[in-house]
């Protein structure tokens, strides 16, 4: 069990991704994100649980949903919201956008807009800590799509007979875009296939912060002391659409959106802390309306943020050396 | 000077970057105690242990995206792919992440990661081993492509690659891997982006890539005989590529005529004539010509073979076309 401290941080955290999200959605729907917008809300239990036990010189390799690992990494919600909104003060300087958030100066080496290759760049982070004899680590979050991709059978194998440092996350949120994950996977559980590659797996109540958080903790000691990589399952759902503006039907039921959002990982967490007196009412609230004046803040920061100058387009292509 | 071939002229380099850089590590399939397919690695595992030369399984696409991460996070690898080909197996790592990290990440993150490969036709390799590509790489903004035709440029030039922060492709045609040339002792570095000048002359320019600069330096010499005067440019680099040289060299000369294994369709002549129309339009005394490897996947039967790629003959025949203009 973390200590009391922690256990706010991690509420905290959650209160950060989710506040984020939900400014970022009503932003997109006021035309201030020009490209795409993939929400984290439902699932902020994962990156958060997970982070709690990086270092910054831990590097998390992300997906197209990277809001909540590049904010629980330490990406700040000023560089990520005017990094949506296109602005030179996002994190990536406005060449990213929504899935290329960058910020290797806290360990986070980007969301991506491809599926799969993350789970390589956490294996090949590992192989640089394994060579460099640091006992840093290297983690990729992914979805259940990236699991019937070759990029999880050719990492997770590398990794494994290699022993390398690395954390296997996946976010098995049932869907990708639309299509169940039981329909596209001839072995629908994922938890189950560490086996295969002989690595250790296990699967976890995603919504669920402090099994998150324990699961992570033993995986990440695993990794930092020489005994190689784990593959962790979280169970858990994205209760808006798959991205902003994209229709949310058809391909799931109301009362099974319902049903999970009964399941929210902050209400629970919030029932939890309140039932096992590690914070009281007030406590939660200071947290809440602080948070909240954050992503106010960081909101007006981006919205008054200037537009990265036309003419630095060329730069970076190629090292500057 | 001591003459060793082309392999021995980058194992040098190799060797001498890994014994001062404790993040240099090579990964491929037999690149350890073998030495590698093309002996590429000879005598590194003894010295540098199975991490820094590490086998890996029949994982291209694995080991690609593994080196993207681990050059993001502190080290530099070397990708031996023994043949080229097998790097399509990975091209989406290549395009979508190693050519496009430092850009989407403001130039915050680099991409210190060599790649390399045996390309081109010869010894009915057959068309899954007889590859070349550059092209496509060199279409893409973020890697730099190094085809070197000496083992001395080879040497210097794989020196750059693995001091520089880029993605760099070093393709080396297997029909120079054993060839032997002069290289001089000790460590240096070749820059990127500056072209050779392997003949002078002032009657016309050649522009040769890769195993046609030999083949062109043959057609020149029996040329010279007759009193032609041709001037060859090895570019060295195609990205960078040395548009100065060849300028230079066409204002001289008036004529160019490109000389490349790899297919004609938007390739490197192309993107050359453009240029050379262009910039010198009022130079040429004649249209550019092309000679090129035919635009089909390579046979393998010698005879099939053969007619697929330019030989010293029918570079010679093109000089002359060029000059009867
Ligand atoms: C290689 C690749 N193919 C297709 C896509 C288009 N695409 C973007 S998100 C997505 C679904 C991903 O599902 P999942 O991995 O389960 O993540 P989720 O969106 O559920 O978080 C698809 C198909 C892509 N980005 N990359």
């Amino acid at each position: 069990m973390p200590e009391s401290e922690q256990l706010l941080a991690l509420y905290r955290e959650m209160l950060i991704i989710r506040y984020t999200e939900e400014q970022l959605a009503r932003s997109h729907q006021m035309g201030l994100i020009h490209g795409a917008c993939h929400t984290y809300v439902g699932e902020e239990a994962i990156a958060t649980g997970v982070c709690a036990h990086l270092r910054p010189d831990d590097a998390v390799f992300s997906t197209h949903r990277g809001h909540g690992h590049a904010l629980a990494k330490g990406v700040s919600p000023r560089e990520v919201i005017a990094e949506l909104f296109g602005r030179s003060t996002g994190c990536s300087e406005g060449r990213g956008g929504s899935m290329h958030l960058f910020k290797p100066e806290v360990g986070m080496m980007g969301t991506s807009g491809i599926v799969g290759p993350c789970i390589l760049q956490a294996a090949g982070a590992g192989y640089s800590f394994k060579l460099l004899k640091s006992d840093q680590i290297g983690v990729a979050f992914f979805g259940d799509g990236a699991v019937n991709n070759g990029a999880f059978h050719e990492g997770l194998n590398l990794a494994s007979i290699w022993k390398l440092p690395t954390l296997f996350v996946c976010e098995n949120n049932m869907y990708a875009t639309e299509v169940p994950f039981a329909y596209s996977a001839g072995n629908p559980h994922v938890g189950n296939r560490g086996p295969a590659y002989g690595m250790k797996s296990l699967t976890v109540d995603g919504n669920d912060i402090l099994a998150v958080y324990e699961a992570a903790g033993e995986a990440a000691q695993r990794a930092r002391g020489g005994e190689g990589p784990t593959l962790i399952e979280c169970r858990t759902y994205r209760t808006r659409a798959h991205a902003e503006g994209m229709r949310d039907a058809g391909y799931r039921t109301p009362e099974e959106v319902e049903e999970w959002k009964a399941r929210d990982p902050i209400t629970r967490y919030n029932g939890w802390l309140l039932e096992n007196e590690e914070a009281g009412p007030e406590t939660l609230a200071a947290i809440e309306a602080e948070v909240k004046e954050m992503v106010a803040d960081a909101e007006e920061f981006a919205r008054n943020s200037p537009w990265p100058e036309a003419d630095t387009v060329s730069e970076h292509v190629f090292s500057q050396r | 000077m001591p003459e060793m071939t082309f392999v021995e002229a980058t194992l040098e380099a190799l060797d001498n970057a890994m014994a001062r850089d404790p993040s240099i590590f090579v990964v491929g399939e037999g690149i350890g105690e073998r030495g590698g397919n093309f002996n590429t690695t000879v005598g590194l595992y003894d010295k540098y242990g199975p991490e820094r030369l590490c086998d890996t399984p029949i994982s291209e696409r694995g080991f690609v995206g593994m080196c993207a991460g681990a050059a993001m996070t502190g080290t530099r690898p070397v990708v031996d792919f023994m043949f080229f080909d097998f790097i399509l197996d990975a091209f989406g790592e290549l395009v979508n992440q190693i050519a496009k990290m430092q850009y989407m990440s403001s130039g915050r993150l680099k991409m210190p990661i060599l790649l390399r490969g045996a390309i081109g036709i010869g010894h009915s390799a057959a068309t899954h081993h007889s590859g070349s590509y550059y092209p496509i790489f060199a279409h893409l903004p973020g890697f730099r492509v190094v085809v070197p035709s000496v083992p001395s440029d080879a040497k210097g030039l794989f020196a750059t690659a693995l001091q520089s922060d880029d993605p760099v492709l070093f393709l080396e045609h297997k029909s120079l891997l054993f060839n032997r040339g002069e290289v001089p002792e000790g460590e240096y570095t070749i820059p990127f982006g500056q072209a050779r000048i392997a003949r002078e002359g002032t009657d016309c320019t050649l522009v040769a890539i890769g195993s046609m600069v030999d083949k062109t330096l043959a057609a020149c010499e029996r040329l010279a005989e007759e009193g032609i005067s041709c001037e060859v440019i090895d570019p060295r680099t195609i990205a960078p590529l040395d548009m100065e040289t060849v300028l230079a060299s066409v204002h001289k000369t008036g004529r160019l005529l490109i000389v490349d294994e790899t297919f004609q369709p938007c390739g490197v002549g192309a993107e050359i004539s453009a240029q050379v129309i262009y910039r010198g339009f009022d130079d040429l005394d004649a249209p550019i010509r092309r000679l090129n490897g035919a635009h089909v996947p390579t046979p393998y039967s010698p005879t099939l073979e053969e007619a697929t790629v330019p030989e010293a003959e029918e570079i010679e025949q093109s000089i002359r076309d060029l000059l009867a203009e």
